[in-house]
């Protein structure tokens, strides 16, 4: 009897002994003996699943199965440990330990019990009816006011810090998964997407373009100050001088040559073509630095499920050029 | 300035959770859709696909035409699908002259895609075309068990990552306990050759034996097919590294309720509900009650005619 492996986590069985060295002679017996393993094996399992201590329950009797053996993979990373708060940091430093409050407390104003937060609480700013007059006060001070400005500044304060909380929640990878910053505009599930900056000269460029794309080509448009003339020269022709200079190689030359080239490497296998190759080993690393520049300092930086290797694969190496028709 | 985005409805908020990455993960969605062109044996295998896995499938009816897994630039429409759906498998169907009955299983991990399996669907019989008694059909839901045959499973690298990629699509949740009496059904898979693997589904059937392990039989039931494994793209060593870690060992669980160790020992709180002294229902319904009930018929009886009374307690 063979040894088969049995996952009980997964409730799998495995026989790892049979071999069909020639097909089966017909679908029916395949079907058959297919099933006679199978039955085997399912028996296996049982043996092991029904000695297992069970408890018994109205429905049936329930056991609990072991962890299981064979790995798979998981669908999304492990979530990261929660972001220490400033205010965590500081009490932490300072051994100050977190006391549970209770929901009610005893308000001294009125002489009765009421709910520490919400509506009608306890020792409320605004509720204060009489505010005595101190010596260092104003004599056209309005002190309630002053009261709500200091209020709504302190609410100001609290979610300036709780906007820095979450962006160095952000920053270390452990923000909330329902919250959103708007600003730098992060999926919320999902990896991070860089984000695209676009540049002054960019801008100019697209600018340039689409003021160009006018029935007369952007020739007789009003510029505004500012606006640096377009790059485009009129001439799309160039035409080789009547009379040439003695210089290095003549143009004409230069000209005939250029072409051939482009020619011979169409039709010749396994020429790299060098230039492409540095350019694009140069982008994938830009990428992959300005990828590392503004992320998490974790390490898994560089484990990240890297997008760019499926699409590169089939391209690195020759390039199309090499290829003939 | 930055903003701070949180949806305004608490039942948004549940299901971003929901969706979160979790220490521990419970059981992976399915998205079960068909590219530019299906057949209909091809057609036939996604809709049984779908009710194996009734619960946690989620099947598109519309054909998808820029969907092409093994290309480059074709695998963003399934990711920006798994990430809609929170779906982190996915069976594509499709059909063409060269790879006639195609179906690619793949399995994605963070909302990119991990790995893939294609292989094509041969001699298809569906569920209907097996007869067997009714009351052995395996129920909805119901976690299976596997059985893989044969050597080619272990040592050809394509039928391996077949049998990782099957145990993922049909494993279900995995639970800690689980009850005997549920176990109805299993799915068989024999590997005849190095690139065909036989796959059917068989109900259980449990006969009593001497022992207390019953014996067991199975009835062919589900779907059977052919697979016949043509491509797969196995996972970036780097983010299977990643895929693979599991979560860190688990803090003791905090004992609710329990404290004081020093002095008393271990002091524990009990609460208990509120008795309802006025109102539990006592078992022999005393006399006077019944004395009562007689004088209040007598009574009604000389004003009005008897309305039909509710019976107070069942004897």
């Amino acid at each position: 009897m063979a040894e088969y492996e049995i996952d009980l986590g997964n409730l799998m069985a495995f026989d790892p002994h049979r071999s069909f060295s020639s097909p089966p002679s017909s679908r029916e017996e395949l079907v058959k003996e297919s099933l006679e393993q199978g039955t085997k094996l399912v028996q296996a399992v049982a043996d092991t699943l029904f000695v297992l201590p069970s408890t018994e329950d109205p429905d049936g009797p329930i056991v609990t199965l072991p962890p299981p053996t064979t790995r798979l993979p998981r669908e999304k990373p492990l979530p990261k440990p929660k972001a220490p708060t400033r205010w965590e940091l500081f009490a932490k430093k300072k051994g100050i330990q977190k006391h549970k409050k209770d929901k009610v407390a005893f308000d001294e104003q009125t002489g009765t019990w009421k709910r520490r937060h919400g509506y009608d609480r306890v020792n409320d700013d605004k509720d204060v009816p009489i505010i005595e007059a101190k010596m260092n006060d104003e004599p056209g001070e309005d002190p309630f006011a002053k009261r709500r400005e200091e209020k709504k500044k302190r609410v100001d304060k609290q979610e300036k810090n709780r906007l820095h909380n979450l962006k160095q929640a952000a920053k270390s990878g452990a923000l909330p998964s329902h919250i959103q910053l708007a600003a730098t505009a992060l999926p919320i599930t999902g990896s991070q997407a860089a984000p695209k900056k676009v540049g002054k000269d960019e801008l100019q460029n697209v600018a340039g373009m689409a003021a160009s794309a006018t029935a007369s080509g952007g020739k007789f448009d009003k510029k505004l100050p500012g606006e640096k003339p377009t790059k485009h020269e009129k001439k799309y022709r160039k035409f080789l001088p009547a009379a040439e200079g003695s210089g290095m190689s003549s143009l004409e030359k230069q000209q005939t040559e250029k072409v051939l080239n482009k020619l011979i490497s169409k039709n010749s296998h396994e020429i790299l073509n060098v230039e492409k190759a540095v350019t694009m080993y140069n982008v994938t690393e830009e990428k992959k630095r300005r990828s590392q520049k503004g992320k998490s300092f974790s390490s898994s930086s560089k484990l990240k499920p890297n997008k760019k290797s499926f699409k590169k694969m089939p391209k690195k190496g020759s390039s199309n050029k090499g290829k003939s028709k | 300035m930055m903003r701070i985005k949180t949806p305004t409805k608490k039942r948004i908020k549940r299901e971003l959770d929901k969706r979160a990455p979790k220490l521990i993960e419970t059981g992976k969605k399915t998205l079960i859709l068909h590219g530019t062109k299906t057949s209909n044996v091809l057609n036939a295998v996604l809709a049984e696909i779908y009710h194996l896995k009734r619960d946690n499938a989620i099947k598109y009816t519309k054909k998808n035409d820029n969907v092409r897994p093994f290309e480059s630039g074709g695998e963003t429409s399934l990711e920006f699908f798994s990430l809609k759906t929170d779906c982190s498998l996915f069976v594509l169907g499709t059909h063409s002259k060269k790879r006639p009955n195609n179906l690619v299983l793949g399995r994605t991990y963070d909302h990119h895609l991990y790995d893939l399996v294609e292989v094509g669907v041969e001699n298809f019989k569906s569920t209907e075309s097996f007869s067997y008694d009714k009351k052995l059909a395996p129920h909805i839901g119901s976690k299976p068990l596997f059985a893989f045959i044969g050597e080619g499973f272990e040592s050809v690298e394509e039928l391996k990552h077949l049998k990782e990629v099957l145990l993922d699509l049909f494993r279900g949740e995995v639970v800690k306990n689980l009850n005997l009496a549920g176990i109805d059904r299993v799915y068989l898979c024999t590997a005849m050759s190095p690139t065909k693997v036989f796959f059917t589904q068989c109900a259980i059937r449990l006969k009593k034996s001497g022992t207390t392990v019953p014996r067991i039989e199975l009835v062919e039931v589900g779907p059977s097919m052919d697979f016949v494994v043509r491509r797969h793209r196995l996972p970036d060593e780097g983010v299977k590294k990643q895929a693979m870690k599991t979560a860190p060992e688990s803090t003791k669980k905090k004992e609710k309720n329990v404290k004081g160790d020093v002095i008393e020992g271990k002091v524990g709180k009990i609460y208990i509900p509120d008795q309802k002294v006025g109102s539990v229902p006592l078992p022999n319904r005393a006399k006077g009650v019944k004395r009562e009930r007689r004088e209040a018929k007598m009574n009604n009886e000389a004003h009005e005619p008897a309305e039909k009374k509710q019976k107070e307690d069942s004897d």
